[in-house]
């Protein structure tokens, strides 16, 4: 319910909120007259809140709450980005910590306060486009308004005289300069109209209708992008999952994925059925020279072989920056790492655990950690924690580490806890770590014994003649490497995106518009004199327009040029003096 | 080739040999400025042969009267907008524009040999972003000179590329590395150098809108006093309304609109940059847009503009509050290369540094 700016009788200028700096008024901002106006009830009010609201400061001021509202999501760890984060600082503050919480400092993207800022902000929008976008549309149909009367009172302003002949009729003369003008308006992408008076005849001519049009569709995009990043997150399903060299993946909740996470609107009993078969996993270490960055590992690539009923299987490839495309979902290598094959047999020589373990990267060297649970077979529950070293190196403190992310020198050295793994009640724990309260250590660490260290193909007893354990040297059952690699893989479906990028770059479309293209109003005018006609350009910029001097002078030289007639001095006008070019410097006016 | 000899020693050599040059510039426009205070004096001197003689009682040393401070302003409106060829000969600001462009030159092939030598675009750790973005810096600086005179921003644009570029290469200078993984992409290429295009653009609005605020000072005190003269007040300050340097340079509002004419420009490109980010993050990262720190900051700098080019469009906030959105936007932008790069947690763990 913004008011037009401009006079109501130039229904081409843009709407304008009631503070523009382009209303008019004498500096009191219609906010402020509108506080001290006496109002009219509940309707009143409400119409004087929602001018409020629509405002361009309230815009202005909204715009710079949420600049600085997500300043502290920056500086203090957020739990959708960064949950351990979140417990890290939990643990470094607590006494900070529930005065945080309780502020919602660590969700500030979902926060009501964040919220409230960003909703406003729309609504705001939504309110001052409106009623703009109507004005605009009829703008878009109506004629460029009426030659002022003064063209000389405009800041850009050239008069000029041409001679006549003798006999020439001044005002077919004077008809044909200006049907010449407006001809040569209309090919540089003005909208004209004649305005022939008496004495005189003109046209007006005006361009840069875009302008507000691309302000339009931008505030308009911006819109957009909000409702596809609401839609669409609602639509939108995140998963992980974890596969070893020769095993398979299957798109489908409870079968393959080791967490998920789904948004509102979507049925996770309609997930396309595809597989994912881990063929191979390759990276590429640089040189081995001891330098700053140099082994630094690259180039990671998992190759997959795709499956799809009733298709014929495929293959895929993965890469940082490069994610696989199927049915709509997108799957990202997310972190690699090794999966030693461990195999644990009991006092009887029979096997009861054989798995692949993927061992999670500790450091750039990929020394990883691992664990093994072994739960049945064994007279009490075993869990072995596991270091891998993929080159092994004995460390200036004694200690073992890896000195190289590739395999040249592997080994594995384990723990050994006896006891309960707490796995039977039912409580998730992850596959990735123990948790050792009311297990017995048996071996490594204080527990007397030294702990396990295996090369790969070797077997090595566990203590107290509880069996042995092996670890498997995957070239002796063909491999080309005797230990497999596994991916992280996340998989992801983002049905907004799209419509989001697509708004995105309209929004940007518009800004070049809304910013760059001219918004101005030329006239060319002529009027007769003793035998001379007077032609007279001039221009008014609406808005931020630096070139509108140029354009008066271009269309002056560029008419006159082909008019081809001589130029005469004539009296000035009776209307002096002129205004100086507005500069808008608050200095009095003296002259 | 020996070790000490390589394409990136060289390089450096080159990035020290430039910011010793840029020194130099910087020197060169600093004399310029100090020796305008004096042509202005002299103009001033001159200036009542010219216009119409004042009343002398209401000539002050040291005060203008508001017709030569309006006849000051046409004039440096038009020197502003003059071609090269017709500019004001001012012997020291020529020579600090041709240390610029010398500086600048090896500045160049500093920036070239690091990418040869690292065999990729020099733009992809701290150091390189700070070499990269500093050329910009110059070489935005040096082409919109051809179109208007800002050669009275010279000691901004050489003063700040010295401390950048001398800052950078004396605390962030790393070895080249292979690029990591993620970095592996065009979107590398495009949105980071957008992004220091972009800033380049931010840093003349940025001084322009320095400038603006000084002079709108010195227009209101000079305004100030005019108008207690005209209403016959006795005892009038006759102090000084600001370096005096500001009487040659264009008013308060031409700078202002000289320096949003930059900033559109320079929001465009971040817009562009923002856009470009999320493609990229959403191939890197999986998703598009998560709040990271530095999207954080991105997207808090993209808002502070788009609050300045409002502020422009409100009444009451155009002129100093708009120009003070401007000088906040760019310190954002500053922050966010230096401080939020090296100390704040997230993604975009690429400074290179430790
Ligand atoms: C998310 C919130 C908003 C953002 C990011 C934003 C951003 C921008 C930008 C970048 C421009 C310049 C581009 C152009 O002219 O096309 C602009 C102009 C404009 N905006 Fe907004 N805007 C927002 C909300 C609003 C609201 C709520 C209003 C209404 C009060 C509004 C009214 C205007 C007007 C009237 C202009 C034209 C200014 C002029 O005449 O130069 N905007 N806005």
């Amino acid at each position: 319910m913004s008011r037009p700016s401009s006079d109501h009788a130039d229904p081409s200028a843009p709407l304008r909120p009631g503070d523009h700096s382009d209303a008019p008024g004498d500096g009191a901002a219609d906010g402020d007259r509108a506080i001290v106006q006496p109002q009219l009830g509940v309707v009143g009010w409400l119409r004087w809140g929602w001018r409020q609201l629509t405002s361009m400061r309230t815009a202005l001021v909204l715009l710079l709450l949420l600049a600085i509202a997500a300043i502290p999501g920056s500086i203090v760890p957020q739990r959708g980005a960064d949950p351990n984060g979140v417990t890290q600082w939990r643990a470094d503050n607590p006494d900070l910590y529930p005065v945080l919480d309780a502020l919602q400092m660590f969700d500030v993207y979902t926060s009501v306060w964040f919220s409230a800022i960003y909703i406003l902000l729309f609504v705001s929008l939504i309110g001052c486009v409106i009623p703009r976008t109507k004005h605009h549309w009829q703008a878009l149909k109506s004629r460029p308004p009426r030659t002022p009367a003064r063209l000389s009172r405009l800041a850009d302003h050239r008069s000029v005289g041409v001679r006549l002949a003798g006999d020439e009729d001044a005002a077919a003369a004077a008809s044909a300069a200006i049907d010449d003008a407006q001809r040569q308006l209309r090919k540089s992408g003005y909208r004209v109209e004649r305005y022939d008076t008496g004495g005189a005849a003109s046209v007006s001519a005006e361009r840069g209708y875009l302008r507000e049009t691309g302000n339009l569709v931008f505030h308009g995009a911006l819109v957009g992008v909000l409702l596809s990043v609401g839609i669409g997150g609602g639509m939108t399903y995140t998963g992980q999952t974890v596969i070893v060299e020769g095993d398979t993946f299957v798109n489908s909740l409870g079968l393959g994925y080791t967490s998920f996470n789904p948004g509102r609107f979507v049925d996770t009993d309609q997930m396309p059925p595809y597989s994912l078969t881990l063929d191979r996993f390759d990276v590429s270490y640089g040189e081995f020279t001891g330098e700053p960055g140099h082994g630094m590992a690259g180039d990671f690539r998992a190759h997959l072989t795709v499956a799809e009923p009733d298709r014929d299987p495929r293959e895929g490839e993965v890469r940082v920056n490069h994610p696989y495309e199927i049915e709509g979902d997108r799957i990202y290598l997310m972190g690699n790492g090794y999966a030693p094959t461990i195999t644990v047999r009991n006092a009887a020589g029979d096997v009861v655990f054989s798995e692949d373990v993927p061992f999670l990267p500790q450091d750039n060297n990929m020394t990883s950690q691992g664990v093994v649970k072994v739960a049945d077979g064994m007279p009490e529950q075993l869990g072995l924690v596991g270091f891998f070293y993929p080159t092994a190196a004995t460390l200036a403190s004694g200690a073992i580490g890896s000195a190289y992310g590739n395999l040249n020198n592997p080994l594995v050295t384990f723990w050994v806890y006896q006891g309960d793994l707490g796995i039977d009640d039912g409580t998730p724990r992850s596959v990735y770590t123990l948790d050792p309260t009311g297990m017995e250590q048996i071996a490594g660490g204080d527990s007397g014994l030294s702990s396990l260290e295996l090369e790969p193909g070797q077997t090595v007893d566990l203590p107290n003649g509880l069996g042995t354990v092996t670890f498997e040297d995957g070239r002796a059952a063909g491999a080309e490497e005797a230990v497999k690699r596994y991916v992280s893989l996340s998989i992801h479906r983002d049905v907004g995106a799209p419509f989001v990028l697509v708004f995105a770059i309209l929004a940007t479309l518009g800004l070049l518009a809304g910013l760059f293209v001219p918004r101005r109003r030329l006239w060319v005018k002529a009027t007769l004199t003793d035998g001379a006609l007077r032609l007279e350009y001039a221009g008014l910029a609406r808005g931020e327009d630096p070139a509108i001097a140029q354009a008066v002078a271009d269309l002056a030289r560029g008419h006159l040029a082909a008019l081809d007639r001589d130029e005469v001095e004539l009296p000035p006008e009776a209307e002096r003096p002129r205004r100086p070019r507005p500069a808008r410097a608050q200095a009095p006016d003296v002259n | 080739m020996p070790e000490d000899l390589s394409l990136d020693a060289v390089s450096v050599l080159l990035v020290w040999t430039a910011v010793a040059v840029y020194a130099l510039a910087f020197i060169a426009y600093a004399v310029d400025l100090a020796r305008r205070s004096d042509l202005a004096l002299k103009a001033k001197d001159a200036a009542p042969a010219t216009v119409a003689a004042p009343a002398p009682a209401l000539v002050g040393a040291g005060a203008p009267t508001i017709r030569e401070i309006r006849a000051a302003e046409a004039e440096a409106e038009l020197a502003l907008n003059a071609r090269p060829a017709e500019r004001p000969r001012l012997l020291w600001a020529r020579i600090g524009t041709t240390l610029t462009w010398l500086g600048f030159l090896l500045h160049v092939a500093a920036t070239v040999l690091r990418g040869i030598a690292a065999e990729r675009v020099p733009w992809s750790n701290m150091y390189e972003f700070a070499m990269t973005g500093t050329v910009l810096v110059v070489a935005v600086y040096l082409v919109v000179l051809f179109r208007y005179d800002l050669r009275f921003l010279g000691t901004f644009i050489t003063g700040l590329v010295v401390v950048l570029l001398g800052g950078a290469a004396t605390s962030f200078y790393v070895v080249v590395v292979p690029l990591a993984d993620p970095l592996k992409s065009v979107w590398l290429v495009i949105h980071v150098f957008v992004a220091s295009l972009a800033s380049a653009f931010l840093a003349l609005a940025f001084a322009l809108s320095v400038v603006q605020l000084m002079q709108a000072r010195r227009e209101a005190r000079a305004i100030a006093r005019v108008g207690a003269e005209a209403d016959g007040a006795a005892s009038v300050s006759r102090g000084r309304d600001g370096a005096r340097f500001l009487r040659t340079l264009p008013s308060a509002d031409s700078l202002e609109s000289l320096a949003y004419r930059f900033a559109i420009i320079g929001f465009i490109f971040w817009t562009f940059t923002l856009i470009a980010g999320a493609i990229w993050a959403n191939d890197a990262w999986g998703r598009y847009w998560g709040f990271d720190t530095k999207e954080v900051w991105t997207f808090v700098i993209w808002v502070l503009y788009a609050g300045y080019i409002h502020a422009r469009a409100t009444r009451g906030w155009r002129g100093n509050r708009s120009a003070w959105l401007s000088i906040v936007g760019f310190s954002a932008v500053l922050f966010n290369f230096i401080i939020v790069n090296q100390f704040f947690k997230g993604l975009h763990a690429y400074s290179g540094l430790s």
